[in-house]
């Protein structure tokens, strides 16, 4: 199948965005795309309600943390167009400080627990959830886990000395 | 917890009750627990709330090599762990441009479609037990125990069966293997047609399962559900199907369908793909006949651990085995997503790697954490018994759901 090749794809977005997409690259086949936190809503909106695209299932939203770069936290979608049998992966890089980015709630009813998700992990706070809590970790948890200055495991306990072991 | 809705309820006005459905309640088959607000018998309201053995996979994931990754999809869902297994393989060969060999793919393939097999032998076993009809579990029971006794035989374990290495398998399937296949082909469809007997044109099975927790195309689609959950609800998407892995383009298999989404389509969709699952195992028993019988994996030694005996009296193969155990060899600083159809729909892996010994980033799809997230909203005014059964073919895994 794959009846839209990653070139039309690339030219229908292009034609709407322009310059305020920029490409990332082709990994593996799967288009990765970078845009902005003010231009995620309108390019999500755009996929999915395109009558050619039509991304209507949104895969995945994640993230990862990059404490060396400027904006250090980026938030990935991945879409599939099931008609086309095509994917779409996008990232939008934000503040690790001011993390703030619009929801796609409103796009996906799926995309609740997802977010949650991502909130839990890295705090990345999505304006317009409309349930914003945790869902893996504890609610009164204050850090946010899967940065990367959070460690594995306590530093500070003591049951794993390696005195207790012989060593 | 003061932002916790549940708890807030002190209006002497309302007469709802509330039960705490879980979080170890015999009904929910794993732990996590949902809060329900019950008008008389009927649900006007729940929350659900996850998360009782999140065990952070995703954060040890990056601090482990590849190899040592495999386990932690073991117990994501925990019943049907080979495709988790051979899910991770995939993502790592794909990473490393790593081509397996036909053998290896149609192998895997009889692993995986057994694993699906014991999943829905699980899911539709305990569908019966939550609607009064305990025979049919211990009817299917008895070859789940077969299909983990063939696990027994190709890797050693059972339940979390770390099956397979990356570029293969860690050893050949052995003839005794080969032997109790092709007997569970043989009498495992004589007790699936006996299940469907009793339970496909029940009356009391139908009147509770027809029509329960109904759920259309669109909805199904808004909340990313897949697997057999989508299938029954009217799309046909199915990964084996749509991007092909492992080989599965050589083979003949239908995606079934259902109509509305109910129980009782998820049922059916189920219980025909046990019989695409056996359909797809005897193709590939078909197809490993032409296959010279002594490969079982890539020859890639850059990330295939050498036999030990080779360790011991080989110079390159201790080379590599050291190179392999300590993560000195270089793999591509790129991202890769891969997706499986796993028993309860796509389980995808999304690998950021940076080129070091293990993942800068590792991230789970995992199907039954999204599935679950129409769970509370669907069961508004659902009775309480009909929400029981939606959760049983919600076939909800504790494991895939906290990860």
């Amino acid at each position: 199948m794959g009846k839209i090749t990653n070139e039309e794809l690339l030219n229908n977005i292009n034609t709407q965005f322009g310059d305020r997409v920029t490409v990332v690259g082709e990994p593996f086949g799967l288009l990765t795309l970078e845009t902005t936190k003010e231009q995620i809503s309108d390019l999500l909106g755009f996929l999915k309600n395109s009558p050619v695209l039509q991304f209507i299932y949104l895969t995945d939203i994640t993230a990862v943390h990059y404490p060396e770069q400027e904006l250090t936290i980026g938030v990935i979608y991945h879409l599939h167009s099931l008609v086309n049998n095509v994917r779409v992966r996008i990232k939008v890089f934000i503040d690790g400080e001011n993390c703030h980015i619009p929801t796609a709630t409103n796009l996906w009813e799926g995309a609740n627990w997802m977010e949650r998700e991502t909130y839990d992990y890295f705090g990345v706070i999505f304006d317009g959830h409309p349930d914003l809590r945790r869902i893996l970790n504890v609610d009164d948890m204050t850090a946010f886990p899967m940065r990367k200055e959070f460690p594995l495991e306590d530093p500070n306990r003591v049951d794993k000395k390696d005195y207790f072991f012989g060593r | 917890m003061e932002n916790h809705p549940v708890y807030i309820d002190n209006d002497p006005q309302n007469e709802h009750s509330t039960l705490n459905l879980g979080p170890t309640h015999p009904a929910t088959h794993g732990v996590f627990q949902n809060v329900l607000q019950l008008d008389g018998e009927r649900i006007v309201s729940g929350v659900s709330t996850i998360g009782y053995i999140h065990r952070a996979f995703e954060k040890i994931a990056e601090h482990r090599p590849f190899y040592q990754i495999t386990p932690l999809t073991d117990r994501l869902n925990y019943c049907s762990s080979p495709i988790n297994n051979m899910g991770w393989h995939m993502t790592v060969e794909k990473l490393l441009g790593i081509q397996t060999p036909k053998r290896v793919d149609y192998l895997r393939v009889i692993v995986m479609e057994l694993a699906r097999i014991a999943d829905h032998i699980v899911c539709n076993g305990v569908l019966g037990v939550d609607t009064g009809a305990f025979t049919g579990f211990l009817y299917m029971m008895e070859h789940r125990e077969a299909i983990y006794e063939i696990y027994e035989e190709v890797c050693g374990s059972r339940l979390t069966t770390n099956i397979g290495r990356i570029g293969g398998f860690e050893r050949n399937f052995n003839a005794k293997a080969f032997v109790k296949l092709r007997a569970f082909l043989v009498n495992f469809p004589k007790t699936l047609k006996e299940f469907e007997a009793l339970f496909t044109r029940n009356r009391i099975f139908m009147d509770r399962t027809k029509g329960v927790a109904a759920v259309t195309a669109e909805d199904a689609l808004s909340y990313s559900w897949s697997g057999p959950l989508l299938r029954a609800a009217g799309v046909d998407y199915d990964v084996r199907a749509m991007n092909p892995y492992s080989s599965y383009e050589d083979f003949d298999f239908e995606v079934p369908v259902g109509e509305n989404g109910d129980v009782y389509a998820r049922f059916l969709v189920r219980n025909e793909e046990m019989w695409q699952s056996l359909r797809l195992i005897e193709q590939a028993l078909v197809k490993l006949e032409k296959e010279p019988t002594d490969i079982f994996h890539a020859d890639v030694p850059e990330f295939y651990l050498p036999p030990k005996e080779e360790v011991y009296n080989n110079m390159e193969a201790l080379i590599y085995h050291f190179k392999i155990v300590m993560g000195e060899i270089p793999t591509p600083h790129t991202e890769v997503y891969h997706a499986v159809e796993g028993a309860n729909g796509e389980l995808g892996f999304y690998l950021i790697n940076d080129g070091g010994r293990a993942p800068y980033r590792l991230h789970f799809r995992r199907p039954s954490f999204i599935n679950y997230q129409m769970y509370a909203p669907m069961s508004a005014g659902m009775l309480l018994s009909d929400a029981i059964i939606n959760m049983s073919s919600l076939n909800v895994i504790a494991g895939e759901l906290d990860a």
